[in-house]
């Protein structure tokens, strides 16, 4: 398999840029979910959901970030309070897409501290609802910067709970536990291996496995045949730089 | 009916060091700053402070009034990481009762619910079980039908509370609060969950007035669980008080920057009044 070349300098401004191709990988999080809560945090994963809403999965529901729910123009159609959020995701009824300070090769994740815990080196947001989510609704990551410092051996707390924390703390802990995918901005990953440890399921195009390996602080199983991220849809690129992401917010997030 | 207002100060004065002191809102919005900024006008101390954490942790922690948290985060919204709660937490300057903010709200309605704790699946798997080694779990005395499983979850202590401090859009003179934003947060649950509660408000009306306007559903405290009432308007400043104003961007923005001290030696040295045109007076020289 042979590395894309990356972008030419003063390529013309159709080519898909990296921006882009996460957009379409986050988006992809949520093809065939049904009528569930797409629950994005951050830039890229925002965008990405409005765009599986307005293409693929229509039936999504959306909020404003606040306590509506609302529709691709804004338009409000439901009420969704925190409390009554919570209960969406014990329900299980949404997908969410969080963040990672730091993610392990069985996907367990940290937004809490980094260090010792009873004395952190950095403070961070502190375990918010990552427990919860973990355990009741499908959960996938971002990451926009893919480095060794974000995919860590061991993670310094755990608040995304991994397919071994789940397997060993029992039945009600994977029972509803399932992490789809994590997506970076050198490419998309799952746990679709044996022993459920993180495996890359594909390569942003102009991005190299060995680049990928090197960003990565643990072994990843790595296929023989990796595909590429696929190309968005003329319509998708319209969709994404015209209608939702107009101000190139995407670009500010993941440069090319 | 008793007439259940009273000042800021005559609230605090009803508080002391060593209570565990709930306070309602969420990160940056709807917090009782008014009643936070009083409380830091006593020397009220050795504080356990249960809060879906913003500028109210920050403040008490960077006053050093907090001998032990019970949060899920700590964040100003606008600005992910709280400056004060984190350089406070980098130098261990109070413990921390780290729980998920599903296990949270069980914890509070087990306190309102005058139940010892209640099962919530949120935390198995998770380092939420490390650093709180007294978290024990519950066994379902029912077998799951299809699997025969009996279901293992986390037993969730009521977190009661000596007193709650929330702000509400409006309130009665007897204590009947009204939330007008989008979101009621857990002000109830908190309300519910502790021995006294004390509500400020952007506006006391009289009790007809509360549904001249607006739906019954946003009736959301009822008397009985209220003991003090405060009108302190602009009193979630510079959190967010939907309608009634929304978050102070730019303040917000100077609270987060500036070193403690010298926030408090220009904010925090006078009264309410003081407080409220001191920030007047900056939002001018910002012009």
């Amino acid at each position: 398999m042979s590395p894309a070349s990356p972008p030419a300098p003063g390529a013309p401004a159709a080519t898909v840029t990296r921006a882009e191709y996460c957009v379409i990988a986050c988006a992809e999080a949520w093809r065939d979910n049904g009528e569930v809560l797409a629950s994005p945090m951050g830039p890229i994963p925002s965008i990405g959901a409005r765009l599986a809403k307005r293409t693929f999965s229509p039936d999504l529901l959306l909020t404003d970030g606040e306590a509506m729910l609302v529709g691709l123009d804004g338009t409000p159609e439901g009420w969704l309070p925190y409390r009554q959020h919570l209960t969406m995701v014990t329900g299980g009824r949404r997908h969410v897409m969080m963040g990672a300070s730091q993610l392990d090769r069985f996907g367990n994740q940290n937004i809490s501290c980094v260090g010792d815990w009873a004395r952190p080196t950095r403070q961070l947001l502190g375990v918010r609802g990552a427990p919860v989510n973990t355990l009741n609704n499908p959960t996938s990551y971002w990451v926009p910067r893919h480095s060794p410092r974000v995919f860590v051996e061991r993670v310094d707390m755990v608040c995304g709970v991994g397919y071994d924390r789940a397997a060993a703390a029992g039945p009600s802990a994977t029972r509803f536990h399932r992490i789809p995918r994590v997506v970076s901005d050198l490419g998309v990953f799952d746990f679709a291996t044996p022993d459920h440890s993180m495996r890359l399921a594909s390569l942003h195009p102009g991005v190299t496995v060995e680049q990928v390996r090197e960003a990565t602080g643990f072994g990843l199983s790595v296929p023989d045949e990796v595909p590429r991220t696929r190309e968005p849809t003329p319509e998708e690129l319209r969709l994404i730089r015209e209608v939702i992401d107009p101000g190139g917010a995407r670009d500010r997030e993941v440069r090319s | 009916m008793s007439d259940k207002t009273m000042t800021t100060d005559e609230v605090v004065s009803r508080l002391h060091s060593g209570m565990t002191l709930g306070i309602g809102g969420w990160g940056s919005r709807r917090k009782p700053m008014a009643l936070v900024r009083a409380l830091l006008r006593t020397r009220i101390t050795d504080l356990t402070v249960v809060s879906y954490g913003g500028p109210d942790v920050g403040l008490l922690a960077a006053a050093g009034r907090i001998r032990r948290l019970v949060t899920a985060f700590t964040t100003l919204d606008s600005i992910p990481l709280e400056p004060h709660y984190r350089a406070a937490r980098e130098r261990g300057a109070f413990e921390l009762t780290e729980v998920d903010e599903a296990m949270f709200m069980w914890g509070l309605h087990a306190a309102a619910n005058r139940l010892p704790f209640l099962p919530v699946r949120a935390g198995l798997g998770s380092d939420v079980m490390r650093v709180n080694p007294g978290l024990r779990t519950v066994t379902s005395p029912y077998a799951d039908a299809s699997s025969g499983v009996r279901e293992e979850l986390v037993a969730m202590p009521a977190l009661r509370l000596d007193a709650a401090l929330v702000h509400m859009n409006r309130a009665d003179r007897q204590g009947n609060g009204q939330y007008l934003g989008p979101d009621p947060y857990f002000d109830d649950l908190f309300c519910e969950a502790a021995d006294a509660a004390d509500v400020s408000c952007e506006r006391v009306v009289d009790t007809a007035e509360l549904t001249k306007e607006a739906a019954p559903q946003t009736l959301l405290l009822k008397r009985s669980s209220v003991t003090g009432v405060v009108e302190t308007p602009n009193g979630a400043h510079f959190t967010s008080c939907a309608p009634d104003h929304g978050r102070d961007e730019p303040f917000q923005k100077l609270y987060a920057t500036t070193p403690y001290a010298e926030f408090a030696a220009r904010f925090l040295a006078g009264d309410e009044q003081a407080y409220q045109s001191a920030v007047r007076a900056w939002h001018k020289e910002q012009r």
